[in-house]
């Protein structure tokens, strides 16, 4: 009889479809058909809420052309490279600052205070140092990811358990089996934290630069589309590119959660 | 090493960073006097130093200030309003909150800053897109501080209020509000961060408006020296805005 009770409890606990995904639908749906109905009324200027249907064959478009997948391959290219040349310096540094209290004493409030600052205005200073090419567009997203990547670094190795760093010492493990064996293992959390941080800035910093100054890359395109004034390109180049974005973001965020509940 | 020592050798640490930074610049100066670095790409520090004179005086700078620091104001006045009202209301509909907490997360983490050239198109090159892309991009990390802070309150301090027999609005304003208001500045003060970093940005891409446009003005002259100098002059500004932002932030929760 209990169980006859709890499987009805059950059954009316879990419909086909929670509140909360039906609210979900019921937003996206009013918010397509508020769109739509924005678009219809010529209300706003011409094509700058163009309708749904411009929309998405704009992102169809998009994404049947090779053209958009050369470009994609460029900024991934630059972000890439940008990470590998920001996030190994953050990386290097910030266990220099985290195993050494002088030297952070010395140095770490710049890179706290000189972390938030806008890194897009480097970018004259860059187009000169590395060119109006890829090269800049690399320096800049560096730039960018460094600071969040070795702030995290530096504050992710003060939190080491002391017990992990006796056990490396009292096995007399030199400086490089510490890093290896110790250091970077226990790290793992707060440097793939600061990777995904750097990812995102980094990211910002390179479509940026493209934006301004470039002849290829996703930014490239955005501007060209807005010089064009192809607004149903440009929505779905945004579109496309903030699902790429939010999706690298979250797969790297669960990597990192993943490595936390292993190690629980 | 006896505490005192050690504790003696840390104090010497900033100075000790202050002057590494110093012989950094004067080898720089060194590197370009001999030639090793070319000065047509980095003008020598002497130069940056002795051209910010010339970039306040020629460069209406005070102006230009005044103008990034309305637009950030207003952005942050936006701000606060929408993304505290916003937080109330997810936390006040619970249902609300499952369905769009994951949605605003994951705005915060998309690259908001690159919408701008659809800004231009609808407010056109004017101070509205500047003070619409600060507000966007730092919408979401005001929207959800406020939602953490009112959902961390403690239990006891809701069981007082409900022992009293509080109404729904005296609970909010007696006891969830003053509760969750030193995360709420967290929020807002993270908010104005950013959108400083954005309003700057936008202003430099799209050179209009204050100190971002500065830099881009001076950058296209090829006034190597004054951009060096402008470059400076943000990041001192931008420097003593966090600086001051945190100061309050530790005026308004001095029991923490």
């Amino acid at each position: 009889m209990a169980e006859t009770v709890r499987v009805k409890k059950a059954a009316v606990a879990a419909p086909a479809i929670g509140p909360v995904t039906l609210l979900r639908i019921a937003i996206v749906v009013t918010l397509l058909a508020g769109w739509e109905l924005l678009a219809a009324s010529g209300w706003l200027y011409r094509d700058v809420v163009p309708s749904l249907v411009a929309i998405g064959s704009a992102v169809a478009d998009l994404l049947m052309h090779g053209e958009y997948y050369f470009n994609l391959g460029v900024t991934a290219g630059e972000i890439g490279v940008a990470l590998l040349i920001g996030g190994t310096a953050g990386v290097l540094v910030g266990l220099a600052l985290g195993a050494n209290r002088f030297l952070s004493k010395a140095f770490e409030s710049y890179l706290y205070y000189l972390g938030p600052t806008p890194k897009i205005i480097f970018f004259p200073i860059m187009i000169m140092w590395f060119g109006v090419g890829p090269g800049s567009k690399v320096a800049m997203g560096a730039v960018s990811c460094f600071f969040p990547i070795v702030l995290s670094v530096a504050a992710g190795m003060r939190q080491i358990d002391k017990v992990l760093i006796r056990v490396g010492n009292s096995f007399r493990a030199n400086t490089w089996q510490m890093v290896q064996k110790i250091y970077l293992p226990a790290m793992r959390h707060p440097i793939i934290n600061g990777i995904r941080l750097g990812l995102g800035v980094g990211l910002i910093g390179t479509l940026l630069a493209e934006t301004k100054l470039s002849n290829k890359g996703i930014g490239f395109l955005i501007i060209q589309a807005y010089s064009l004034f192809d607004m149903p390109r440009m929505y779905a180049m945004l579109i496309v590119l903030f699902v790429l974005a939010i999706g690298v973001n979250a797969l790297v965020g669960r990597l990192g959660g993943l490595d936390s509940i292993k190690r629980a | 090493m006896t505490a005192m020592a050690l504790n003696r050798r840390y104090s010497l640490a900033p100075l000790v960073g202050l002057l590494s930074l110093v012989i950094f610049f004067v080898l720089i100066e060194l590197l370009i006097r001999i030639g090793v670095v070319n000065r047509f790409i980095v003008p020598p520090p002497s130069e940056i130093i002795a051209s910010f004179s010339r970039v306040i005086l020629e460069e209406d700078i005070l102006h230009r200030f005044v103008l990034t620091a309305t637009e950030c104001l207003t952005a942050g006045v936006m701000l606060t309003i929408f993304g505290v009202a916003g937080g109330v209301l997810m936390h006040r509909f619970r249902l609300l909150q499952q369905a769009c907490e994951t949605w605003v997360a994951a705005m915060a983490s998309a690259p908001t800053v690159l919408m701008y050239p659809l800004f231009l198109v609808i407010f056109g090159r004017s101070a509205w897109t500047i003070i619409m892309m600060g507000f966007v991009a730092a919408l979401p990390p005001v929207i959800l501080k406020t939602l953490e802070g009112l959902s961390s309150t403690r239990r006891v301090l809701i069981n007082v209020g409900r022992s009293f027999n509080l109404t729904p609005s005296q609970q909010f304003w007696k006891i969830l509000f003053p509760a969750a208001m030193p995360t709420i500045f967290v929020g807002i003060r993270l908010g104005l961060i950013f959108a400083l970093i954005n309003i700057v940005g936008v202003e430099f891409l799209i050179n209009f408006g204050g100190l971002g446009a500065l830099i881009n003005e001076l950058a296209e002259r090829y006034d190597l020296a004054g951009t060096y100098a402008s470059i400076c002059f943000v990041i001192l500004v931008s420097v003593l805005f966090f600086m001051s932002l945190e100061k309050a932030e530790r005026w308004l929760r001095p029991f923490e």
